[in-house]
């Protein structure tokens, strides 16, 4: 430990905490309590100011010990509040994180008094600076960390019980009071060590970011757990490196532009925005629940649904007379569609280049190929209605399962079997094996006038 | 206004510093309580928080892109960070799915992290000290002092008594609309008054608060004075009008308590206020009439109190029914009724008001005592008579609801159950049932 | 599409040939992010009727109120309120959300709930005066509850609180009022007071339209249904669009609560 340059010390110090900060932060994220963190390392500052006051600072483990008495103190009274009052919990961890880092300010200003008063000692708590970080420190960080992650790990099963659905957790008896205080221990711990290397107000960071950023990434708790661990050591390493400028002199250059000046930064804040440039790209990037995956599939869906629709009521518009595939005015789509001329127009060019139209004026058809097409589109369309007659429970279920399950993306191979299914039960009406008539009686009755001959 | 200049120019330094020290506190207070009691309301108080942290890299920029420190810039500075804070939230919540507090807490922590780097960086030899962002100067509020038509006005009363006057007018202005959309969102934009819109005035109205009030007293005491007034207020009030005048009041007791609290002990004044409003809050946790605690458990107490006497009488009243020959002594009596002090407090006290008889052999009910058991005896088997023809239960599943319910039937309720009997004699047990 | 619903009305009843009906959907699909809730609904609602939305939970029955009220996107088609788009209509529509959406701990009294109806009418920055603190009394006094109207809403029971709901609803002056569930979760006297007052309502010729759970009381409470399940299944006079084949389609499989609603079907209007 003690050949060991600075960098590497405070290295190992920090990405030891964001893993493990990463890890407890997962579960608080997910339980929607994502703020204890903040209040947790706000409420602890009138615990070390207490502690230093009465044995001063040369141990820092009785720092520490206060500091999580002050937080353990917190966490009682939120509880309290929160269970007693009509106070909301939002508004419950506010006063308590204000009122208790104000009392910090207020001993910290009493402490400034004291003859021999040093603060400087204490306010690396409050702003965060790794690089003052003693042996002592690093030691207690690890052996705290190691602990915590152990016991997490321990009681992986029990904790995701009880976050998913505490209710059920209890009724299995299970003792709830027991995990909910042995996860918000654990994070208690893991905040109050994490406090000389990032400061008051940015711990809630790496509490919240990693398990935040890795839930993008996944949609089992266990895999979330090992990348917000994996996430928050990245956090803890990068921003270190970045910080003392070793990244810049391994990569040539400076990925954050921050130490171009020749300034140093501060560890903390360095860190955090490592964080938010990882939680940033996973926010865009990750797929499924990234943006911009998002986004795409969809802008994808709208389209294939106007597509579609488009295909759909032309082909229902040329119903009585299949085989001219007759001419249609733009003026009758738009009645049985509410899309706006121009929507409709860029629509329409859309199904030009494809083919499926020719256009004349205010006048389209379908080409033989697009009629084709819009065959199709209608017919599974149609299965489609009478799968939800047949099947509404089942088609709610199906829904849920997969969103994208409207007719728009009904598979092959579903549309095999339902067609199959259909046709078991004599729904398929075998004269017009191609398009079975829609089974909406009402559509046709009320709204559709201008099929009537 | 000559004469007010004249006035505070005779005044000796220490007594103006400390007038000004009340005004700018008590204006801080209840400029951020005003406005926070809508956070409160809304449950986004930890918004004020995010917001009062998040202006932080709005400043820095704001600084860079001026050079200056003057008010204007730091405002709009201040705004622009606030209603970033607010959209990206909103944004991430919205289209990344990240849950609300999470990307409250990853959206202000990064942009807290970005103005300490970007004053570190570019900054770092003007005063925009972060340990003076969070703590706040308000002890030395009369030495920057600025003159305005004859009178020397400290730098920090000019940026936030005007944001006092806009928040004042903002909320008598739109009284209406703040409450409605608070109150129920969707029905307020049913009535054209978007309740998005609503929000996002709110948003910059508190980011413009938190800069006003951040060189006076410190991101911690705004976020303290945005939540802890309201929800004291909250907890005692249950009118919105009445609500914003109690937190005006926390902040001013605040402010004052406050300052006087950080002279006695020589400590920070800021600080200190933001303790003061946190004890308000306890005490109307502990003390508020009727959502706290103490009046909670004294009502409580006073239910379980009635239960026992209610209890006592009935049981007195029943062993006379059966026509039992010994008397039960007082131990025993209370025993009966689950024994504790509260029991032998309120046998005592029935003995006391005349209703039981305390004599050698044991206790015995008076014609008083027995009066009014007859009625709690006629509520449990009316009640038993009621559950068994009309919801059907067994005959055996009776008494233990008619157990509990006996004691909130009234005279009133008694009547209308007797109505919907067919028989109002005996109850299912085939015991009679007391007459009126 | 217009002029072919004004012949559709012309074919009906004479003297609504002019007026564009109360609520016309045209072609509306509503999806959540990417989960589809309501698709291609096409429906009219005649005027002076009392209307019941029916379907399973997750149907989108609260979904079809939020989308004409503007309160969540259209992903396709239009809504028009007598003729006209819904923001310009705002002022002759009343929305009773769900009792759950609120938040009870508000510090307001009932009569103030009620006062809030007016709101909409009264323009930005304008206060509530005499008249529509008088005009709520007269409201809270239509649902029997003018003793409680200095209460806190906290203070009052379920059924209570629903009829507050109604209250304010009223206090809205409203042609269309829409309806979310206000029979969930309250007593017996509650659900006779609201459907007494719909009648009262109706008798007014006003339109309303009830999200409702309760199958065995549609026949009786309803002039008109819309049977839901993610698309329409049917909407028409309750007579004709309340058949048992239509809530097999509704309901799908779900043989409990189809038992019961045909049980409901053959009694006709068996009391409750």
């Amino acid at each position: 430990m003690t050949g060991l340059s600075i960098t590497a010390k405070v290295l190992i110090g920090t990405s030891l905490l964001g893993c493990v900060a990463g890890m407890a932060g997962s579960f608080v994220v997910l339980r929607r309590r994502a703020l204890v963190g903040d209040m947790l390392a706000h409420a602890a500052l009138p615990g070390l100011c207490i502690a230093y006051l009465v044995i001063g600072d040369r141990h820092r483990l009785g720092l520490l010990l206060g500091a999580f008495l002050a937080g353990l103190l917190a966490m009682g009274v939120l509880t309290l509040v929160t269970r007693t009052t009509r106070t909301k919990e939002d508004a419950a961890i506010g006063i308590v994180l204000s009122t208790f880092y104000a009392a910090g300010i207020v001993l910290l200003s009493v402490i400034a008094h004291v003859p021999q008063g040093n603060k400087a000692g204490l306010s690396t708590y409050l702003f965060g600076q790794a690089s003052s970080m003693l042996d002592a420190d690093i030691a207690i960080l690890s052996v705290v960390s190691l602990v915590a992650l152990v016991v997490l790990m321990a009681l992986y099963k029990e904790l995701k019980v009880f976050s998913f659905d505490p209710e059920f957790a209890r009724s299995q008896g299970w003792p709830t009071l027991m995990l909910d205080m042995t996860m918000m221990g654990t994070l208690t711990v893991v905040t109050i060590v994490g406090l000389p290397i990032v400061g008051v107000v940015l711990m809630a960071a790496l509490i919240i970011i990693p398990g935040a950023a890795a839930r993008f990434w996944t949609e089992r708790l266990g895999v979330m757990l090992v990348l917000s661990a994996v996430i928050g050591a990245a956090t803890g390493s990068l921003g270190t490196l970045e910080s003392s400028g070793q990244l810049a002199q391994w990569l040539g250059f400076d990925p954050l532009g921050l130490v171009t000046g020749g300034i140093a930064m501060p560890t903390g804040p360095v860190i955090v925005l490592c964080g938010a440039a990882i939680f940033l790209f996973s926010v865009l990037f990750a797929p499924r629940r990234g943006v911009i995956s998002r986004a795409v599939s969809e802008v994808n869906l709208r389209r294939k649904t106007a597509r579609e629709n488009l295909l759909r009521t032309l082909y229902e518009l040329s119903e009585h007379n299949l085989e001219q595939r007759p001419p249609i005015a733009l003026e009758a789509i738009r009645a049985r569609r509410a899309w706006s001329p121009w929507a409709a127009r860029w629509l329409l060019a859309a199904a030009s280049r494809r083919g499926d139209v020719e256009r004349k004026q205010n006048q389209v058809r379908l080409t033989p190929k697009g009629l084709r097409r819009a065959a199709e589109v209608t017919r599974a369309h149609r299965l489609w209605e009478m799968f939800l007659i047949e099947g509404a429970n089942i088609a709610s279920d199906h829904v849920d399962r997969d969103a994208d399950s409207i007719e728009h993306l009904l598979t092959p191979d579903t549309l095999d079997a339902l067609e199959k299914r259909l046709a078991d039960s004599g729904a398929l009406p075998e004269e017009d094996r191609q398009v079975p008539v829609s089974p909406h009686a009402l559509e046709e009755s009320e709204s559709t006038p201008s099929r009537d001959p | 206004m000559t004469t007010i200049a004249e006035w505070l120019a005779q005044l000796d330094d220490q007594t103006r510093t400390t007038l000004w020290i009340f005004t700018v506190g008590s204006l801080t207070n209840v400029s951020c309580g005003l406005i926070g009691c809508f956070l409160v309301l809304r449950r986004m108080s930890l918004l004020g928080d995010a917001l009062a942290h998040a202006v932080l890299p709005g400043l820095a920029v704001a600084f860079l892109l001026s050079g200056s420190l003057g008010i204007g810039y730091m405002f709009v500075g201040a705004l622009a960070a606030g209603l970033l804070t607010t959209l990206l939230t909103q944004a991430l919540h919205k289209h990344g799915g990240v849950p609300a507090d999470a990307s409250m807490g990853v959206v202000f922590t990064s942009l807290f992290a970005l103005g300490v780097i970007l004053i570190r960086r570019f900054a770092s030899q003007v005063h925009i000290d972060t340990e003076c962002v969070l703590e706040g100067l308000l002890d030395y509020v009369g030495l920057n002092t600025i003159p305005v038509a004859g009178l020397e006005l400290p730098r920090q009363f000019l940026s936030i008594a005007p944001v006092f006057l806009l928040n004042v007018a903002f909320i008598l202005l739109f009284w209406k609309e703040l409450k409605i959309s608070s109150f129920d969102p969707a029905l307020s934009t049913t009535m054209s008054i978007p309740a998005g819109l609503m929000h996002y005035v709110l948003m910059a109205l508190v980011a413009l608060t938190a800069v006003a009030s951040f060189e006076a007293v410190g991101s911690i005491l705004v976020i303290a004075m945005l939540i802890a007034p309201g929800a004291t207020a909250h907890l005692l009030c249950d009118r919105l009008g009445r609500m914003l005048w109690v937190a005006a009041g926390v902040g001013v007791i605040s402010a004052i308590a406050g300052r006087l609290l950080a002279v006695q002990f020589d400590t920070n004044t800021a600080g200190m206020m933001a303790v003061v409003a946190g004890a308000c809050f306890a005490l109307a946790v502990v003390l508020s009439p009727r959502y706290g605690l103490a009046s909670k458990m004294i009502r409580n107490a006073r239910t379980s109190l009635r239960i026992f006497s209610e209890d006592l009488l009935g049981m007195l009243y029943r062993l006379e029914e059966l026509a039992v020959q010994r008397s039960l002594g007082r131990g025993e009596a209370v025993q009966a009724v689950g024994g504790g002090l509260l029991a032998h407090w309120e046998l005592s006290r029935l003995i006391r008001r005349g209703y039981v008889v305390s004599t050698a052999d044991g206790v015995r009910l008076t014609e008083q005592g027995r009066r009014h058991a007859r009625g709690l005896v006629r509520s449990h088997r009316l009640w038993e008579a009621y559950l068994v023809e009309h919801l059907g239960l067994p005959h055996d599943h009776v008494h233990a609801p008619a157990e509990r319910m006996e004691h909130y039937i009234d005279e009133r309720l008694a009547r209308e159950i007797s109505e919907r009997l067919s028989d109002t004699e005996v109850d299912p047990h085939g015991r009679d049932i007391p007459a009126d | 599409m217009h002029s072919n619903l004004e012949t559709q009305f012309a074919v009906g009843t004479p003297a609504e040939a002019d007026s564009p009906p109360p609520v016309e959907i045209h072609d509306m699909t509503v999806a959540y992010h990417r989960k589809p809730v309501l698709w291609d609904i096409d429906l009219v609602v005649p005027e002076g009727k009392l209307v019941g939305i029916v379907g399973p939970n997750g149907a989108g029955k609260t979904t079809l109120i939020k989308a004409v009220l503007g309160l969540v996107p259209l992903a396709s088609g239009k809504v028009e309120i007598y003729g006209r788009p819904y923001r310009r209509q705002r002022h002759l529509v009343g929305y009773v959300p769900q009792r759950e959406s609120v938040d009870w701990d508000f510090p307001v009294s009932v009569l103030d709930v009620v006062t809030m109806g007016t709101y909409g009418r009264l323009g930005w920055c304008r206060r509530p005066g005499k008249s529509e603190r008088e005009l709520a009394q007269d409201c809270l006094q239509q649902v029997g509850m003018e003793a409680l109207a200095d209460r806190q809403i906290r203070q009052l029971s379920g059924g209570q609180q629903q009829r507050v709901f109604l209250a304010r609803a009223l206090a809205q002056s409203a042609q269309i009022y829409f309806m979310d569930e206000p029979f969930a979760g309250v007593d017996a006297a509650t659900e006779k007071a609201i459907i007494n007052l719909l009648k009262e309502l109706r008798a007014q010729r006003k339109t309303v339209l009830v999200v409702h759970h309760d199958l065995q009381t549609v026949q009786q409470y309803f002039d008109h249904v819309i049977l839901l399940n993610m698309r329409l299944i049917a909407c028409g006079p309750t007579e004709t669009a309340f058949t048992a084949e239509n809530l097999n389609t509704t309901y799908g499989g779900r043989l409990t609560i189809l038992d019961k609603a045909a049980e409901a079907v053959r009694l006709g209007d068996r009391p409750r």
